[in-house]
């Protein structure tokens, strides 16, 4: 545990701007924001598998297009291997924003090593939720898979780049790859896509893998060989992976942690099993509750939430779960909570627990 | 490269699978090859420059001579061959069409895509000169432009002068139509990741971008084909063709200068307005079957027949 992580994630936010309508224009009224992401901290371990699991709309997509660079964050920082990465961070440093008084950590920010950004797209990779969306429909298997050699000039050579795509095809269980070089994404199914966008992403060998729910899209048979192959990478490569899930009942067996996501913000992490078995935040248990379990009589009774999600352009004050919560008492319509440590590796965020638990 | 012609060839045959059932794409594809293949082959088609004036025994020029007397379609007022100038006239309106078609497009597709992927300035820039011109009427615009260029005594053929006002001109729709689409395309996941792979704007438009857009790119070349040619007719009709190498609107405008039409001289003047029909209708059929067959966004792509599997992220679904 005294490992130095390779991704480091702290405070990060990510906010959208909403569309203003004419009335809040004439009355001069400050655009909205969506604040999809909201000063969510975690660490993930060489080799570690990290999932992240929420409802739809919590965020869970946003966090991994923000980590990859496909959107600028609001603020905070992301550390890979001890760099900064963060788009925002790129341009401060470029000089292109002028930096703000009180903007988070600029003092270290100086100090740390720059990461070319180039070279931390060669070594983190996103597998997209979309089988059917994230190929290209009219490149062959082979030129999707070949790209990210292209695009960073990698291979030396035709030989090379053969080569190096056969064994991502391979590696990703498409045999012989030679018969998927000249297809079309269309004549594949979506397990055999997905496993074509495990390729490409595998091609350059990565050391994280963002990967935002890649089986939710998939017919229910196929899932359980997508996530195996997920985890025989880990195994074999020692990638890390971010695995975004909005399904609980995956997660028990395939990942080392879990964060569980509510309206931008993680509400408890800790080691699968701590968090599986001993659920401290009344969200937690509440997902752990309907997750269907084989056996009924490890049942547990059922905690139904009431009413929906609130939407994250109005969040509500205090504690952001207290409109839902079975357990929610005065206090939590004041307090924005803090972390409790549970244990080492176990944190969660919930008034409930800092005034039973320990 | 081996790989490339393969796969070149595979996609043409499946697109020709399909495409040879489809009967107005036939129609149309006919239509449109035939004309090609006359201007292709003026020469063979006819014993006669364009130019030569038909005597009789006598010597004399024979004007206005109706079918039955002289070859397939008659005389003009000047007695030259009208079957000839027909096929050496499809070289003229083909061409100019072709060219000035090639020109639009070209522009068309390079403005739409850059006002769509680049967003910002560069699109409102773009969309307020696609604006102006699409408010300004084409035809008298374009008459005024021509009129004034060759007034000005360039040394360029009236003919570069018609390609180049009528390509120039021509773009508007398709930059519309290009960018429209372009603002979808960019917003798809095998975009973002190509982006997250770390694919530069370059990259992107010319892989992820333009394959997306040339089926439309193809379509649209065909249909604004039509547009040209049609707008070369009505041009050269109104005297701005070049008449030392008369289109089939030049033939219409010397028709009518020649007063052929109270002359009774039907085989004048109807078989180049027939060749225009039968050219730009072949065009539209042809354009319309494409478009409807490669645009992704009008009808399924014909091979995607498998079933999706829906998301199961729904509402209230939480564990
Ligand atoms: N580009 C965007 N512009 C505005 N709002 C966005 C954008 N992307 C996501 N959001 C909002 O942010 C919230 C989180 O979305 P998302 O990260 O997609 O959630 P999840 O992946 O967990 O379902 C949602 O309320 C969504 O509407
Ligand atoms: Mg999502």
């Amino acid at each position: 545990m005294t490992q130095e992580p390779l991704l480091l994630v702290e405070n990060l936010r990510k906010y959208f701007p909403v569309g203003q309508s004419l009335g809040d224009l004439l009355l001069r009224r400050p655009p909205g924001l969506i604040k999809a992401v909201d000063d969510v901290s975690f660490t993930l371990l060489h080799g570690e598998i990290l999932a992240i699991v929420g409802e739809s709309g919590c965020g869970k997509t946003t966090i991994a297009r923000t980590l990859i660079g496909l959107e600028e964050e609001t603020g905070g920082k992301i550390l890979f291997n001890g760099r900064q990465i963060g788009a925002r961070e790129r341009r401060l440093q470029a000089g292109l924003v002028p930096l703000e008084s009180g903007a988070i950590g600029t003092r270290e920010q100086q100090s740390l090593p720059r990461l070319s950004f180039k070279q931390f797209r060669q070594q983190a990779q996103m597998i997209f939720q979309d089988p059917y969306e994230s190929l290209n429909p009219r490149a062959t298997i082979f030129e999707i898979v070949a790209e990210p050699l292209v695009v960073h000039g990698l291979a030396r050579g035709r030989a090379e780049k053969i080569q190096r795509v056969r064994n991502a095809l391979e590696d990703a269980g498409l045999r012989p790859a030679e018969e998927y070089f000249l297809r079309y994404p269309h004549e594949l199914s979506g397990g055999q896509r997905q496993r074509v966008v495990i390729a490409g992403a595998m091609v350059l060998e990565p050391k994280l893998l963002i990967a935002d729910e890649p089986v939710s899209m998939l017919d229910v048979s196929i899932r359980a060989e997508i996530l195996n192959l997920l985890h025989d990478l880990r195994n074999k490569r020692g990638v890390s992976i971010v695995f975004i899930t909005h399904d609980l009942g995956t997660v028990a067996y395939f990942a080392d942690r879990l964060a569980v996501m509510y309206l931008g913000r993680i509400v408890e992490i800790g080691r699968t099993a701590e968090v599986l078995k001993n659920p401290q935040h009344p969200y937690t248990r509440a997902l752990l509750s309907v997750v269907p379990v084989p056996n009924p009589r490890l049942r547990r009774e059922r905690v139904i939430l009431q009413g929906e999600a609130p939407n994250p352009i109005h969040l509500p004050t205090g504690c952001r779960f207290h409109p839902r919560c079975p357990l929610a008492m005065d206090a939590c319509r004041m307090t924005d909570p803090a972390y409790v440590q549970l244990s080492a590796t176990h944190s969660t965020a919930c008034l409930r627990v800092e005034s039973t638990a320990l | 490269m081996r790989e490339s012609w393969l796969l070149f060839w595979r996609n043409l045959r499946e697109f020709w699978r399909v495409f040879r059932h489809n009967r107005m794409g036939m129609i149309g594809a006919f239509l449109l090859l035939s004309a090609v293949l006359i201007a292709l082959f003026a020469p063979f088609l006819s014993p006669y420059e364009p130019s030569l004036v038909i005597r009789d025994a006598t010597g004399r020029g024979l004007t206005f001579a109706p079918p039955a007397v002289h070859g397939p379609l008659g005389t003009d007022d000047a007695g030259r061959d009208v079957w000839t100038q027909l096929v050496y006239g499809a070289r003229i309106s083909l061409l100019v069409g072709l060219l000035a078609g090639f020109i639009a497009m070209f522009i068309g597709s390079l403005l739409g895509i850059l006002a769509g992927y680049f967003g910002g300035w560069i699109d409102t820039l773009i969309m307020r000169v696609t604006d102006v011109l699409l408010v300004i009427p084409d035809l008298p615009l374009m008459l005024v432009l021509v009129a004034t260029l060759r007034q000005m005594e360039l040394k360029i053929s009236p003919l570069v002068v018609l390609i180049l006002v009528i390509g120039l001109l021509y773009w508007t729709s398709t930059a519309r139509l290009v960018r429209s689409q372009v603002l979808s395309i960019k917003e798809r996941q095998f975009v973002a990741r190509a982006r997250a792979i770390g694919a530069g704007h370059f990259h992107i438009i010319r892989r992820h971008i333009l394959p997306q857009l040339m089926p439309l790119i193809v379509a649209n070349t065909v249909l604004i084909l039509s547009t040209a040619i049609l707008i070369e007719s009505g041009l050269s009709f109104l005297g701005l063709g070049d008449p030392t190498q008369p289109s089939w609107g030049t033939m219409l405008n010397f028709a009518f200068d020649r007063n052929a039409i109270s002359n009774g001289a039907w085989w004048f003047y109807l078989p180049p307005g027939l060749a225009i029909v039968w050219v730009s209708l072949g065009c539209v059929l042809l354009g319309n079957v494409l478009e409807e067959m490669l645009n992704p966004r009008l009808t399924a792509h014909h091979l995607e027949g498998d079933v999706r599997v829906r998301p199961l992220e729904g509402e209230g679904a939480y564990g």
